[in-house]
Formats: structure tokens, C-alpha cells, sequence
């Protein structure tokens, strides 16, 4: 700590650190923008001026710019000094001479911090008369609006896109005072990360272009704390609404999970909310229009008559949803909803988690990671956020490196130049090639068995009670040599791995070679598919397959599926019987699938953003999200419908599910602890969904009828539909709004962190329900390595950012984006065959393709009888022998099961030469 | 007693007094033209909607009795899907003028809006935009913002230049 002296006050701070850091910490207003908590200093704006004294008695100073100033003890520096006010005013003068009229117009618009620091130094009336500069745009894909003109030049986005998040198609381009920031032509931005140049630009050249669709200011939308619901990692997220419709989605900060920043597909996946294809009202096969009153009464009468009733769980909905359906169907009749093989794999996981003796590690805490292996992931596909916190474990060893140099570690561009001489070992063994690969220090690709082989072998190589792979070649013995050797050096090794192989033996290895490690530290992570899928694994409950033979067997004759589309979960003809041999089938979800098609009653449900509950994370992390508008009738939240329907209706309300899950699970015990409960109160009011400056209060219902409706009251949350309630004393981590006065952007967190990209005052939302214990066997079965046959090939299904996940599917601008709909083989599979890139083949005998008779006449794909498939081929170079690779979770895809063994047929295009 | 005398000798002086008060409705006041009174949304000289759904003659309103919803059409222009005043809330404040960027919404000097029933109060935006500019007769917002619309592209506003060539290297 260093004790520092600004404007005559004396403050103490951390030492090293820089100066605008220092002030920001301390909660004093300094302007400032390309600096960020994340990525450090640059130095381009010239904002953030202050004046820096000798020594007590000087008293002329002279002027530094605070982001490149370290702090050093007894420092004296004034930010309110004349000179330094009107430099940074006379800067920003300079900054906004091109700056184009446009604010009306700009999304930006009201959480501009470009605003917000021309408002705060002053700077009010333009002097300037001469022309301004202009800039064409670009077309920059689904997500992103370019408006070149209103840059300031920051350089904040291509540090961002290129240096953080590794993109390539994102650059600065001209010289002078002509410096473009745009790609090379027009095109979607090609990394999944940039829906984060929103937030990251500091005007508005970068904005969302799918909130500028149904545009709303961020003072006009009602925001409630919520998680993402589109992959397992459950980033924190402030989805906005207005006129009743969902909006948007920004980041929420949380010091231990997301931090700053977003992927793609948690951003811009909200559209499904707004879905055509939602379940607006309940539907009762066979009735024209039923009230929700009769959907209820006739959901009573199923489950008296019913024999048995067997309830389907499902990794998408919230903790307190499923404990409610076990409970109405009782346990023995509780199955979880899961593909066998996903069941199975997420079963070990919970398993390796909570006996396994190994820490699984937050988003921040993998930051600091200094070796890293990956086993069978493509993370930036099935985890994306955590691909971008992997990218920071990389530099680990450059800031070591520095830190011997007597670099700052917030010296970002000294850092970056020492980043070519040390990079943090990552290692990465996959299927194919990565979008990490190219900070890989070296990879591996094979089957998955090879995969296990290999993390087997590293096991061995750090410690030889784990069991040897046998007959392991010579070069991955090498490799698995020098993989151990990098992982042995460090302090804070990490592996990650996960479901996407559908293969138990890399989970297996995985964890042999977590355990194998040397040190106190080793750190285990696993992505799993969905968002709750580990809340549902720890709840724990049959096999999806033994609902099917329970069914058979007639030992139950109904069933109620919990936001599930079991055509996902197993073979078609499978579930096809199920449907047709229960006597009613009640589904509650969101959205029209398969299934929900196939029921007697379709129950609707609130969609996340109109519904509360509790999602575990992949760590291990109970996180609450909460309804952001209310649900629209007749829809309810999930848990709602279910205890509805309970005999004695004992949970009225969410906080007594809650509280009765946790007694239920002891290993939940901690979930009630996750968020305050609906009698929260600050001073006697709830927290405000709304800001201080919402609008249209008394004219957005007004044309419906000019009494106006009281406002709706919140009986769940701690949150208010209203703008009544003081924010100043809410802890942050609650914040439905991040605002401060002077800071209407989102910057303003600042204000509500420990210290500047730290931790959020009074705690990060979560509580984390795993911590390490115990310790489980090495795990013995190593599979043999895979070879591939002749003329017959493996089907491997990989998950894809954009197609793979259910919901986000919905999405309009996710579905501009879809990963295409081919069949990825190895180009020498390809030359046997004599298919290449872009031409047709004809997948044949795909095992447990459903018959003709059971398919929906309007399904996507015709099959013939020999149950063939016909598929635009592409070529993958880095993809083994013998394997083919699809996208998981793509319809047209979904009855093609996992490890199929299928045949291929090059299909001659009559026509075409 | 003399202070109560003086008092009224004061108000029946008054009675010889020309009086302030006209017999509304037979006689009318003239108002004059910054009067506040009915909101309207005008256009711009070249007949196109000025109103670019900002929203802060919302947010400045008091009463909060605007609702707006910004819609784009195919060129790029920013226009309000729907307008809505609820004039049985308004107070006439003329914040709402004040705040507006591009002179769209203005006060007018008609104040006679009785309905028998307040539903008629409600004023959508084929209720208020007239098709002249109102008080203030030259502005044309896209004129002078940056936003490329139907007609007008990058540097064709007022004070701009043509655009960059970014691939050139002369300085």
C-alpha cells in the first residue's frame, strides 16, 4: 500500500498500480477512455491529465497522464488544478471536432460514456466552425451497427477484439487523423465475442444492432439481475424490457464469473423470448380455446386419474421447477430428462466434483491459471465465455516475465511486445482444430478414445501410480511427455474438459491427470451442455431410458415433461412409443417443439426472463436469476404450474420451494443463501426494476384504457415492477441498473467494485455449493485407441456456438449466423471416397433413424427408405481418419445418434460435370 | 379603523377599473404564438417527419405522459413507430419542447381540449403531426447529424467532408 496525496487529501492505495486505477478505486471522477479494467493502459486518449507535484513544496507541477503514472509512496497529484481541468476540457473540444451531430440518432445515446466525460470536463459549446471528417461503414453481420463518424479513436475495440479476444477481421486501418477501425470489407465479425464491442466502445461507433431493431434508451427499460440461460458457464447478465417485449441483454458484472465481458450467443440469443413460436397459451388437444383456469383443472384431473405419473426433468429449467415436479410425481417417478450417454457423464462429473478432491476453479480464477490442458473441448463452442478467460491464462507467463523486467502489469502494450518471448503453456487435445489453437502451445487431434489415451498418458508421466495407456505410439508418447513436463512447472495448472466428446474415458482421464498433478493447486473444470445441467446431475434422478421401460412395462400411464424436448434426448421411434403408449402427456416449456406438438396439454411457461429460480453453474455455483417483466398471462413460471397442482399446495411462494429444495439436498443446502427473498426490504421498499428517469409511466397503457393499472406487484423477489425504491444502499451485486450520477454507461460500475476490475462491494452474486473433498481411485479403464475401418466411418457430434444450444436457436440474429447444416470429414477419406468440398454424399444406415411412418410429414430432411441422409461434404484437414463430424443440437441433425458407425456414398449429380 | 376605510376605498375603486377578464367563450384572448398550450409534432421544410424517436421529450416529461417507440425505415431514418400523449395527464410544462433536438415536438396556443370523455385525451401520432414546421421554420435535423438516410450519404451533410478513401497513404 502506498499513501498518496490528491488535491490535499491523503488516500491510501495500492501500490503499483496506476494512478487512473488508483482514483477510480478510491471513487473520485476522473475522465478517462482507452483505458480499461481488463485490458489495461494505453495511453491513446490523452483524457486522463493530472497534475503531478515534485515534492511538497512545488507547487507548478506538471502535467502526466494518470493511466501511465504508477503510484508510487507519498505522490502528490492534483486531478482539480486548472491546468489539468482545461487540458482535459481543450481534449475533449479536440476529440468531439469530428464527432458527428448524431446523438438523437445513436444508440448510445443516454449510456454514452463519451457523453458522460464531455459533460463532466465541461465541455458544452462547440467553438469549432470547420468541417467535419466522415467515414463510410460497414456491414458488420447480424449483431453489430457500424457508425464510423463518431469515433474518437481510442483504439479500445481492436485492443479488445484483436489482443483480448484473438479475432483477426476486426483492424485499425489509414493514417493521421483518417485511422479507420473497421475489417478489411464488409462481412459478419467473425469472432464470437464481438458483441462485446458495445460495451467496449466508449461511443457509439459500435452498437447493438439487434436492440436497434426494437431500440429503446437504457433509462426506458426494466432490468432485473438474471443469469444466461444459453450455456453452462451462467455469466451474469441485465436483459432489459420495454412495452412488454425483451429488449436486450448486457453484461452484469461478477468479479468471480463474467467479469466485464459476453459471448455471442449469451447476448444476442434472447430473441427467442420474442419468438413466434412461444406457447402463449395453454393448448388441450381436441379443445378449441382453454382458460388457464380449465388448463389447471384439467392438469388436476390427468394426475388424479393417473395410475402413476412420471414426471421428465430437465437441465434447462431452474432447481425450484424440478424439485416441484419430483415432488409431484414422487421420486421413484422423477427421471431427469438426459441423453443415456450425457446422463452417464454428468453423473461422474458431479461425482469427481464433490469426492474428487480437486477445485474446480470460477472464470477468475482460471484467468490465473498458468498451464492449461485441454482434453476434448473446443471450449469457444461449448463454453465460450471460458474460451476468453483461457486466452487471458496464456499471458500468465508474460506478466511473470514482466514483473521480473519491473514492467506494471497494467502496462499493456509493454506486455503484449514480451508476450512473443513468454506465453503460459496451453496445451489442447480435440477432435479437430480449435478456435484456441492458435495460442496452443502445441495440440493433438484425434478420436476421443486417442483423447483419453493421451490424457492417460500425461497422468502416467506426472505420476506413475496412474495407470499407462498400453501400446501408446512414440510421438503422443512424447507429446504426452512434454505435456506433463509444462504442466509440472506450474503453480496453478488447469484442466478442462467436458461432455462435448460424449466420452467417459476423457472425463476419466481428465480428472487422472488432475489428480496426478504435483502441488496444492490443481484445478479440475468440466463444461457441461446446458445451464443447470449440474443442479439437475446433483439432484440427482433416473435415466430418461427407464421412464421408457417404466412406460412398456404400463406400471405408469402418464407423464408431465418439464421444459424438455426429449427428441433431443433419444431416438425418435423411442420417444415416438413413449408419447403414443401415455395416456396424457403434459408439457410445460416455452417454446413449440417436437414434443410439446405431440402432447394432449401444453402447459406455457414463462421464458427466463419472466420467471425466477436457481441455476447451478459448471463450478459448482448456485446463481438466482429473476423475472424482469411479468410473465404474460396465461403464462407461469414453471414451478408455478407444478405447485399448482400439488395436493396440499404447501409452497405458495418461491422463497418456501426454495427453502425446501435446500432441506431436501443437503448438497443444495446452500441455495437459500444464493439471493435475499421476497422480504428484502431497504428502508421498507423493494428494489426498483425500473431507473429513476423511466418514462411513458402514464401514456404506454393509456390507449388501452387512460386509468391507468396499478403497478404489477412482485410477490417472489426482492424486486419491484416500479421505479418507487432507494438504489443507494442495495448491494451491488443486486443491481438491477448499474448507474452512478455523472456516469450514465456502463462504466459506472467503477463505482460499485472494491476496487477497479475487482470484486463487487459487499460480494459477487453465487454462492458456491462444491468445495473440494476426499478423493476418488485412479481410474483404470483406458479404452484402445480408436482405427479407423475401411468404408465405414464414426459419426462425432460437436457442439457449435450458434446451433447447437436449443434456445438461442429461436434467435433471429443467431439463426442468420447458424453454423451450416454439412458433414466435415478428412480429406483423404474424402479422396477415397473421390467427394470434394461442397459436393453431396449420402449418409446410409444411420442406427436408430426413426421409420418413415414416424417422421412429421413437414420435416426438414426427406428420408429415404434405406434411412439415408443427403449432406453438402466439407473438408477438415486437421479431422483423424474414420471420423465424421456434424453440429450437435442442429434439427436436421437431432435423430442421428452419437458414435453412429455409418457407411457413405459419393451421390453423382446428373447435370454436372 | 383608518387602515379599514383605505381598504375599501381600495376595492371600490376597483368597480370604475377596466376589467383583465374577457366573457370566454364569446370574447377570445389573443395568444401569443410561444403559448402553451396542445403538443404537435411538425415535419421538416422538406415535408418528412422531424420527430426521430429520441425519447427525451419523454424522459423530460413530468408527468411522464409520452410513450414513443423509435422505428427505422428502409433508408436508415429513425421515425416513431407509435406517438402517444396522454393530454389528460399533461401540464402543459413545455418541457418537452425545451428537450427536443430536432424542434418536432412544439406547444401550440390552442388550449380549448375538453372531452366529455377522458379516453379522447389519449392523442396518437395521427392526432398530433401537422404537416407544417410549426414555430420554427428552417431546421432540418439530418441536415446536420452524420446519420446517412434516404438521399443524403456520408459528407453530404452540412459542414462535412467527403468521405475518407481509408486505403490511400497520402497524408
Amino acid at each position: 500500500m502506498a499513501r498518496i496525496e490528491i488535491d490535499g487529501e491523503s488516500y491510501e492505495v495500492e501500490d503499483g498500480d496506476n494512478l487512473l486505477s488508483a482514483c477510480l478505486s478510491l471513487g473520485l471522477d476522473l475522465p478517462y477512455f482507452c483505458w480499461h479494467p481488463a485490458m489495461g493502459s494505453a495511453g491513446a486518449c490523452r483524457q486522463c491529465a493530472v497534475i503531478q507535484y515534485k515534492d511538497a513544496e512545488d507547487s507548478r507541477g506538471r502535467l502526466v497522464m494518470a493511466c501511465m503514472t504508477p503510484v508510487t509512496g507519498s505522490m502528490r497529484v492534483s486531478i482539480a488544478a486548472e491546468q489539468a481541468r482545461e487540458f482535459r476540457s481543450d481534449n475533449i473540444e479536440l476529440l468531439m471536432i469530428n464527432h458527428p451531430h448524431d446523438c438523437p440518432v445513436c444508440e448510445e445515446g443516454g449510456e454514452c460514456h463519451l457523453q458522460d466525460m464531455t459533460v463532466m470536463t465541461g465541455h458544452t459549446f462547440r467553438r469549432y466552425r470547420g468541417r467535419k471528417r466522415t467515414h463510410n461503414n460497414q456491414n458488420l453481420g447480424p449483431f453489430i451497427n457500424h457508425e464510423m463518424n463518431r469515433c474518437i479513436a481510442c483504439y479500445r475495440c481492436v485492443r479488445f477484439y484483436g489482443e483480448y479476444a484473438g479475432g483477426h477481421d476486426l483492424q485499425v486501418f489509414g493514417v493521421h487523423n483518417n485511422v479507420y477501425f473497421g475489417r478489411f470489407e464488409d462481412g459478419a465479425l467473425e469472432s464470437e465475442f464481438s458483441g462485446n464491442l458495445v460495451e467496449v466502445c466508449p461511443t457509439g461507433v459500435f452498437t447493438d444492432k439487434t436492440f436497434s431493431a426494437h431500440y429503446s434508451r437504457k433509462w426506458d427499460l426494466q432490468t432485473a439481475p438474471s443469469i444466461c440461460v444459453h450455456c453452462s458457464l451462467g455469466c451474469n447478465i441485465a436483459p432489459g424490457e420495454r412495452y412488454g417485449e425483451l429488449r436486450r441483454v448486457i453484461n452484469r458484472y461478477n468479479g468471480d464469473v463474467n467479469g466485464y465481458f459476453l459471448c455471442d450467443r449469451g447476448r444476442f440469443g434472447y430473441g427467442f423470448v420474442n419468438s413466434p413460436e412461444r406457447i402463449r397459451k395453454p393448448l388441450l388437444k381436441g379443445h378449441p380455446e382453454i382458460t388457464a383456469a380449465m388448463a389447471e383443472k384439467h392438469f388436476h384431473d390427468v394426475l388424479k386419474a393417473a395410475k402413476a405419473t412420471i414426471g421428465i426433468g430437465s437441465p434447462r429449467a431452474s432447481l425450484e421447477a424440478n424439485f416441484a415436479l419430483r415432488t409431484l410425481v414422487g421420486e421413484e417417478n422423477f427421471f431427469l430428462g438426459l441423453d443415456d450417454t450425457e446422463h452417464t457423464l454428468l453423473e461422474t462429473i458431479t461425482g469427481m466434483m464433490r469426492n474428487g478432491g480437486i477445485h474446480s476453479p470460477s472464470l477468475r480464477e482460471v484467468e490465473q491459471a498458468d498451464a492449461v490442458l485441454i482434453l476434448g473441448e473446443d471450449v469457444t463452442h461449448s463454453a465460450p465465455r471460458l474460451a476468453l478467460s483461457l486466452r487471458q491464462a496464456a499471458r500468465n507467463a508474460a506478466f511473470a516475465l514482466a514483473g521480473t523486467m519491473h514492467i506494471p502489469l497494467w502496462q499493456d502494450a509493454s506486455i503484449r511486445q514480451i508476450q512473443s518471448q513468454a506465453r503460459s503453456p496451453l496445451f489442447i487435445a480435440s477432435i479437430c482444430a480449435t478456435r484456441l489453437d492458435d495460442i496452443a502451445t502445441d495440440t493433438y487431434q484425434g478420436g476421443p478414445e486417442d483423447i483419453a489415451r493421451l490424457g492417460f498418458a500425461i497422468a502416467h508421466h506426472l505420476n506413475h501410480e496412474s495407470p499407462e495407456p498400453a501400446g501408446l505410439g512414440n510421438a503422443e508418447n512424447s507429446l504426452a511427455a512434454a505435456v506433463a513436463a509444462g504442466l509440472k512447472l506450474a503453480k496453478r495448472p488447469l484442466i478442462v474438459s467436458g461432455t462435448s466428446c460424449s466420452s467417459l474415458a476423457v472425463i476419466q482421464a481428465a480428472y487422472n491427470v488432475a489428480k496426478a498433478l504435483p502441488g496444492q493447486n490443481p484445478q479440475l473444470t468440466f463444461t457441461m451442455p446446458e445451464c443447470n445441467s449440474l443442479g439437475l446431475a446433483i439432484m440427482g434422478g433416473k435415466r430418461l431410458q427407464q421412464a421408457f421401460e417404466r412406460m412398456n412395462e404400463n406400471l405408469a400411464d402418464s407423464v408431465i415433461i418439464l421444459e424438455n424436448d426429449l427428441y433431443r434426448r433419444a431416438p425418435g421411434p423411442n420417444v415416438d412409443l413413449f408419447l403414443k403408449t401415455a395416456a396424457h402427456a403434459v408439457v410445460i416449456d416455452s417454446l413449440i417443439n417436437a414434443t410439446a406438438e405431440k402432447a394432449g396439454l401444453q402447459l406455457p411457461a414463462a421464458a427466463f426472463a419472466e420467471s425466477e429460480g436457481t441455476l447451478v453453474n459448471n463450478e459448482g455455483r448456485a446463481q438466482r436469476f429473476f423475472p424482469v417483466y411479468p410473465a404474460p398471462e396465461p403464462a407461469r413460471g414453471s414451478w408455478q404450474w407444478l405447485t399448482g397442482a400439488l395436493e396440499n399446495f404447501q409452497w405458495r411462494h418461491h422463497d418456501d420451494l426454495t427453502a425446501a429444495c435446500a432441506i431436501t439436498f443437503p448438497a443444495l443446502a446452500a441455495i437459500t443463501g444464493v439471493s435475499p427473498g421476497a422480504d428484502y426490504t431497504i428502508k421498507g421498499c423493494k428494489i426498483p426494476r425500473q431507473p429513476h428517469r423511466y418514462s411513458g409511466r402514464t401514456a404506454m397503457h393509456s390507449d388501452i384504457n387512460v386509468r391507468e393499472p396499478g403497478q404489477p406487484h412482485d410477490a417472489e423477489t426482492p424486486f419491484s415492477f416500479s421505479m418507487e425504491g432507494a438504489m443507494a444502499q442495495v448491494p451491488p451485486g443486486l443491481l438491477p441498473v448499474i448507474w452512478a450520477p455523472g456516469w450514465d454507461s456502463n462504466q459506472s460500475i467503477n463505482k460499485f467494485q472494491e476496487e477497479t476490475g475487482g470484486h463487487l462491494r459487499d460480494g459477487d452474486a453465487g454462492v458456491r455449493l462444491i468445495e473440494k473433498s476426499g478423493s476418488l481411485e485412479w481410474f483404470r479403464d483406458i479404452p484402445a485407441a480408436f482405427k479407423p475401418q475401411q468404408e465405414v466411418w464414426r459419426i462425432i457430434r460437436l457442439p457449435h456456438i450458434f446451433g447447437s444450444e436449443e434456445l438461442s436457436l429461436h434467435s433471429p440474429s443467431i439463426a442468420e449466423r447458424l453454423s451450416s447444416s454439412c458433414l466435415f470429414m478428412n480429406p483423404l477419406d474424402a479422396g477415397t471416397l473421390g467427394v470434394s468440398a461442397g459436393e453431396q454424399v449420402a449418409i446410409i444406415n444411420l442406427a436408430g433413424s426413426p421409420e418413415d411412418s414416424a417422421r412429421d410429414e413437414d420435416e426438414l430432411i426427406d428420408l429415404e427408405e434405406n434411412s439415408v441422409l443427403e449432406i453438402v461434404a466439407q473438408i477438415d484437414k486437421t479431422l483423424p481418419r474414420g471420423l465424421l463430424v456434424i453440429t450437435a443440437g442442429l434439427p436436421e441433425f437431432q435423430f442421428i445418434n452419437y458414435w453412429t458407425q455409418v457407411t457413405l456414398k459419393k451421390i453423382h449429380q446428373e447435370g454436372l460435370s | 379603523m383608518l387602515s379599514q376605510l383605505r381598504s375599501l376605498w381600495e376595492v371600490l375603486k376597483h368597480t370604475f377599473v377596466k376589467p383583465d377578464t374577457v366573457e370566454y367563450p364569446e370574447q377570445r384572448r389573443e395568444l401569443f404564438p410561444r403559448y402553451r398550450g396542445r403538443i404537435i409534432l411538425t415535419r421538416d421544410p422538406d415535408g418528412e417527419e422531424r420527430c426521430v424517436a429520441c425519447n427525451l421529450c419523454a424522459v423530460a416529461c413530468p408527468v411522464d405522459c409520452i410513450a414513443l417507440q423509435k422505428a427505422e425505415d428502409e433508408n436508415g431514418r429513425w421515425y416513431p413507430g407509435f406517438f402517444r400523449i396522454n393530454f389528460s395527464r399533461c401540464i402543459m410544462c413545455g418541457f418537452c419542447e425545451e428537450a427536443c433536438p430536432t424542434n418536432a415536438i412544439q406547444l401550440t396556443p390552442d388550449f380549448e381540449m375538453c372531452e366529455y370523455d377522458r379516453q379522447n385525451m389519449v392523442y396518437e401520432k395521427q392526432h398530433l403531426l401537422i404537416d407544417g414546421t410549426g414555430k420554427y421554420h428552417d431546421y432540418n435535423f439530418y441536415r446536420v447529424a452524420g446519420m446517412t438516410i434516404g438521399g443524403k450519404t456520408k459528407g453530404q451533410a452540412e459542414n462535412e467532408l467527403p468521405p475518407v478513401d481509408v486505403k490511400t497513404l497520402l497524408p
